[in-house]
């Protein structure tokens, strides 16, 4: 019966995605509306020659197929944004890699946008949800709930980024940062993103372990602010019904808080609350021993939630935006340090103990390094959020080699771990193919970490200070293009530092796709327990 | 009153009060007399369910879990 009305229902979807191809008023909206056709007439002919099949004797274990669906997701989505961000480093080093022949579609404005939205909706989201869908079940010892509703986030969301990704080389944006989608791209997120939440509450809800595990509680608020901050940032009214462009509804000032309130949120709940999920559930399995302190983590919990929530106006300081909001934005970012490393320290004293196994392990390193990068670039940020400090680190490279060290190492790292971790169980294999190759991958990764983020602090200083410079009758000593010309060595080890890392994550890749193919199946017995 | 000065007003005084009161209890509750046992229990859940949801091992009766970390 439900097969019936979704056939239907993509049958009109389908009609009105054609009809709005057809109607479109620009040339970016046409081609979406045709990929959704694609998309949903798939979908439709997908559904129809499955739906007589005979029901499938109930599953009571958990569902995995959506999480391997999301490993390889997150693995490809990888690739291509460290590709993407490798490859606009070295045009930001070497211009002439703007091609004339892609002037307008491969040019760094269009790339840009690109490059962030993979890496940290393709990439990071797939992790995300692949390991909130893993977690949440082993951790409530229940089956994901709503049956296929979970492959539907999991192929909702790769059309949201397919949307994505093709209008920012169209030229399609709301100009917001971070946000660049338009409406009707936004519209299908949240419908996604509503989904996935349902998921996520119902297999909470049937759970059989009487607590939710912290874990969860991050995953949970995660997915809960993202929703928030997606629907009232993207607050907008189309020009035309068939057309891409769309109008804020805030403006001025209170459309730039808005923003930052969304922008810091997607890196305090997306970024951070998110990942720290995967942390504390992979740390702990990886290194085979309990959460430091479980009480320490719930704290760490409450006190990210309630704090980071305020810190988004340090985006905003030295401009039109009040004072005491520029002051509050700040003085909630410093505070803001503390439990990010107590959230820190607790990841790491999971260890103790067990330190030894940092030698033997280089997953388990891989982790421990991206905790301490999570450590770093908390410490960095609160810092950076000091009005006096960002006169000088604002509008430099400095913030760029700041998200990095954040991304690059806490996210990318403890995402790479996550999948090491997880490529044996869900294949069903012994071990990983080889650990040297991880190894090769840690230190490519580490290095290439070190070398973007320093030569993004010495370049984003130099040219701070290029910036501020004044002779003694109080003119500006240097033009812009004089600090663009003294970038050019930094620009050169950045891009370096990209191609290590790129490199490095295409040795994970190797790595676990030999796993799959070419490892022995671990043996299976009646129920595996665990050696311990 | 306007919008922007309610709102302003709300914000510095009773949103204010009720959001430290709410903290202050989350924190206190953390560390309520009988917390760090459960606590303990629960941060073996994840070691727990881990091929099928009806896996029984390092269940909380009894502790199986040799390493009892400090908390």
């Amino acid at each position: 019966m439900l097969n019936y009305l979704l056939l239907i229902l993509l049958a009109i979807v389908t009609l009105f995605a054609a009809m709005a191809a057809n109607f479109a008023v620009d040339a970016a909206f046409q081609i979406h509306a045709i990929i959704v056709v694609l998309a949903a007439g798939a979908t439709f002919f997908y559904l129809l020659r499955h739906t007589n099949d005979p029901p499938k004797p109930k599953d009571t274990g958990y569902l995995d197929g959506v999480v391997r669906a999301g490993v390889i997701a997150t693995a490809f989505w990888g690739l291509a944004g460290f590709a993407v961000g490798t490859f606009i480093a070295f045009q930001l080093a070497f211009p002439l890699l703007n091609f004339e022949f892609l002037q307008g579609y491969g040019n760094f404005g269009r790339l840009r946008p690109l490059h962030t939205s993979a890496v940290i909706f393709a990439f990071g989201g797939n992790a995300l949800i692949a390991t909130s869908f893993y977690i949440v079940q082993r951790t409530c010892a229940a089956r994901l709930w709503g049956g296929n509703l979970s492959w539907f986030v999991f192929w909702g969301y790769q059309l949201f980024i397919v949307l994505a990704a093709t209008g920012y080389l169209m030229g399609v944006t709301q100009s917001k940062e971070y946000a660049e989608p338009e409406w009707y791209v936004d519209i299908w997120l949240t419908i996604v993103w509503l989904s996935y939440l349902a998921v996520f509450m119902g297999t909470l809800i049937k759970r059989k372990e009487p607590h939710i595990y912290v874990a969860n509680w991050f995953f949970l608020a995660f997915i809960v602010t993202i929703a928030m901050l997606h629907v009232v940032n993207n607050l907008s009214l189309p020009v035309s019904i068939f057309g891409s462009k769309s109008v804020q509804v805030f403006s001025g000032v209170q459309d730039a808080l808005v923003q930052w309130w969304y922008g810091h949120n997607a890196v305090g709940f997306f970024l951070t609350a998110g990942f720290l999920g995967m942390m504390y559930y992979f740390v702990p399995k990886q290194a085979e021993r309990p959460i430091y302190s479980y009480r320490l983590s719930i704290i760490h919990f409450w006190a990210l939630i309630f704090l980071y929530i305020w810190a988004g106006p340090h985006h905003l300081h030295y401009t039109a935006l009040p004072d005491w909001a520029q002051i509050l934005g700040m003085a909630f970012s410093v505070v803001l340090w503390m439990p990010s490393w107590g959230g820190m320290i607790n990841g790491l004293m999971t260890l103790s103990g067990a330190w030894d196994k940092l030698r033997t392990d280089p997953v388990l390193r891989i982790m421990v390094v991206s905790i301490g990068f999570y450590g770093m670039s908390t410490f960095e940020g609160p810092m950076m959020a000091i009005r006096a400090v960002n006169s000088l680190s604002h509008y430099t490279d400095w913030t760029i080699g700041h998200v990095h060290s954040g991304a690059l190492g806490w996210n990318g790292m403890i995402t790479f771990g996550a999948l090491y971790f997880l490529v044996p169980k869900l294949w069903n294999r012994e071990r990983l193919y080889s650990l040297s190759m991880v190894s090769w991958h840690f230190w490519l990764a580490t290095i290439g970490i070190v070398l973007y983020a320093s030569s993004m602090w010495v370049t984003g200083i130099m040219e701070g200070l290029m910036w501020r410079e004044v002779d003694a009758q109080g003119f500006l000593v240097n033009s812009f293009a004089d600090t663009v010309a003294a970038k050019f060595p930094m620009y050169v080890v950045r891009a370096t530092g990209g191609v290590m890392y790129l490199t490095g994550a295409i040795v994970m890749c190797i790595n676990l796709w030999k796993t799959v193919t070419s490892t022995p199946a671990k043996a299976s017995g009646p129920v595996a327990v665990p050696a311990e | 009153m306007e919008t922007y000065t309610i709102l302003r007003q709300f914000a510095d005084s009773w949103g204010l009060l009720a959001m430290f009161l709410f903290f202050g209890a989350v924190i206190l509750h953390t560390f309520r007399p009988g917390s760090g046992a459960k606590s303990k229990d629960i941060a073996q859940i994840p070691l727990r369910h881990v091929d099928h949801p009806d896996d029984v091992e390092n269940s909380p009766e009894p502790k199986t879990s040799k390493n009892e970390a400090g908390s």
